[in-house]
């Protein structure tokens, strides 16, 4: 096995693009854990520690947030979660303070889990992945055509994941996830929302009840047209909304819950979730905090 | 491959690391520093914490050339020479220790707790203990001895 260990973004790219095959690891919290298990033998590993640019953030001239890939969740949570909330809060239910510590949203992305805590966030908030190779330069991808299959991205394999990009809030966002204890779980199902007022839309994310992670069209559709924002949530609505995000999962059974239990999950965290989050909107709370 | 890094304040040299070997098996196995403990090799013990480059990590999910030039702190560089570190002693003085195995992590985790936040909240030191196992003690002590060590350390 080799170790490769660039030092610029542009000697990591020029290092996939000769060895495709090299598994990139930045936190190595999912890569180290195949290696100490055996499931896994690359011929290589491609170290992204030492490429400093990765750990940066910055606000952009359009006025959105690019967060390098290599940002540990600690610091997305302290320094950016004012801006994004659903994220931040996505974030700090991520395995533990060590894990914490060094996982990153560039992993979670690079694994591509359908349970993966950061993805109903980056769906409700339209996150864009930028991804680049030397050989093409930089592609971004929506969120929404990141994730193809379980495990399974639309990264190409001379490719790595430099940022994703997102607006900061503009308001409330909220995270829900279902598990045995609240730490050190894997998300039996998980359900993000994300109010844009200024559209008058509300975005979601469906985590870990479907191949891959997936907004709820349908029920995004339905509050486009349905939702009065000037108004206090009627419960028509609210019931009509849970019923279509349950109908947008496509869930199985598995050792963490049954294909049931989630769908059935997935109506109640919207329901929660919207609730919350108009709550603190009618309440004026988010203009203050932000403001 | 060879890693140098330094460890509790000491250079040191690995040689003939398998580039796919953890941070943990080379503290362990290659620099005699067998505190870091190996209980799970996945993270979810919290047994190998130690600190890396000041931030506490599970050393078994550090790839080991990801250690190069870096510094490294285990649960045996927290003792000053004979003198254990005011977390060390409270555990023992609170019967935080049975049969041990989970201490070291404990130890080091709870060590960036009160290093970080003068006085922790109960609320606070569950979460920041949240990813450490403790098969024996049923965690009562090991809040005890948390709470002594904070408490001590903002009197002093
Ligand atoms: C004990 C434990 C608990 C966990 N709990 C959770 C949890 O609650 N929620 C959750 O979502 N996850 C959890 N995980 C999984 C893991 O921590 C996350 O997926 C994390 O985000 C991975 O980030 P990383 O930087 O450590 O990734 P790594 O392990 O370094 O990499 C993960 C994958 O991404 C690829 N990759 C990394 N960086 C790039 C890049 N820049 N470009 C292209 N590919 C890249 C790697 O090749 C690999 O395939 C847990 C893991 C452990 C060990
Ligand atoms: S051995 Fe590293 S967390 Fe269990
Ligand atoms: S004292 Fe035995 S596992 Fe904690």
């Amino acid at each position: 096995m080799d170790f490769l260990q660039p030092t610029t973004w542009a000697e990591a790219l020029a290092a996939k693009a000769d060895r495709p095959e090299a598994v990139p690891v930045q936190g190595g919290t999912d890569v180290m854990v195949e290696l100490n298990f055996d499931l896994h033998r690359p011929a290589a590993l491609l170290d992204l520690n030492r490429v400093a640019e990765l750990a940066e953030w910055s606000s952009e001239p359009d006025g959105r947030l690019r967060v390098g890939a290599g940002v540990p969740y600690v610091r997305l949570i302290a320094e950016l979660g004012g801006r994004l909330p659903g994220l931040a809060q996505a974030a700090r239910t991520v395995g533990s303070p060590q894990i914490r510590n060094r996982g990153t949203v560039g992993g979670n992305l690079g694994a591509a889990s359908p349970a993966g805590d950061s993805h109903p966030p980056l769906l409700a908030g339209d996150a864009v992945i930028e991804v680049e190779s030397a050989a093409r330069g930089v592609r971004t991808i929506p969120a929404a055509e990141f994730y193809l299959g379980v495990k399974r991205s639309a990264l190409e394999p001379d490719e790595l994941i430099r940022a994703f990009r997102m607006s900061p809030a503009t308001g409330p966002q909220y995270f829900s996830k279902v598990g045995t204890r609240n730490a050190m779980v894997i998300a039996v199902c998980s359900f993000a929302i994300a109010l844009h007022p200024g559209e008058r839309r509300v975005g979601t994310g469906i985590g870990s009840a479907a191949p891959t992670p997936r907004r709820a069209r349908a029920a995004e559709e339905f509050l486009a047209a349905e939702l009065d924002w000037d108004a206090r949530l009627d419960p028509a609505v609210l019931a009509r909304f849970g019923e279509l995000a349950a109908q947008a999962a496509s869930p199985i059974d598995d050792v963490r819950g049954t294909a049931d239990y989630r769908r059935h999950a997935i109506g109640v965290m919207a329901r929660r979730t919207l609730t919350w989050a108009w709550n603190e909107f009618r309440s004026g709370h988010f203009e203050r905090r932000a403001g | 491959m060879r890693v140098t890094f330094t460890v509790n304040g000491r250079p040191e040299t690995a040689d003939d690391v398998w580039e796919g070997e953890s941070l943990l098996y080379v503290l362990r196995e290659r620099v005699g520093l067998p505190g870091s403990k190996n209980a799970c090799e996945q993270g979810e013990c919290g047994s190998c914490t130690v600190y890396l480059d000041g931030t506490p990590v599970c050393a078994c999910l550090v790839a080991a050339g990801q250690a190069e030039g870096r510094e490294v702190r285990t649960v045996e560089g927290l003792a000053d020479g004979d003198r254990l570190d005011p977390v060390q002693e409270a555990f023992v003085e609170c019967g935080a220790v049975q049969c041990g195995f989970c201490t070291p992590g404990l130890v080091v985790q709870a060590h960036d707790l009160i290093e970080r936040v003068a006085q922790p909240s109960d609320a606070e030191i569950r979460e920041a203990l949240a990813g450490n196992l403790c098969r024996c003690t049923g965690y009562e002590k090991i809040l005890d001895a948390v709470r002594l060590a904070a408490a001590r350390k903002a009197a002093s």
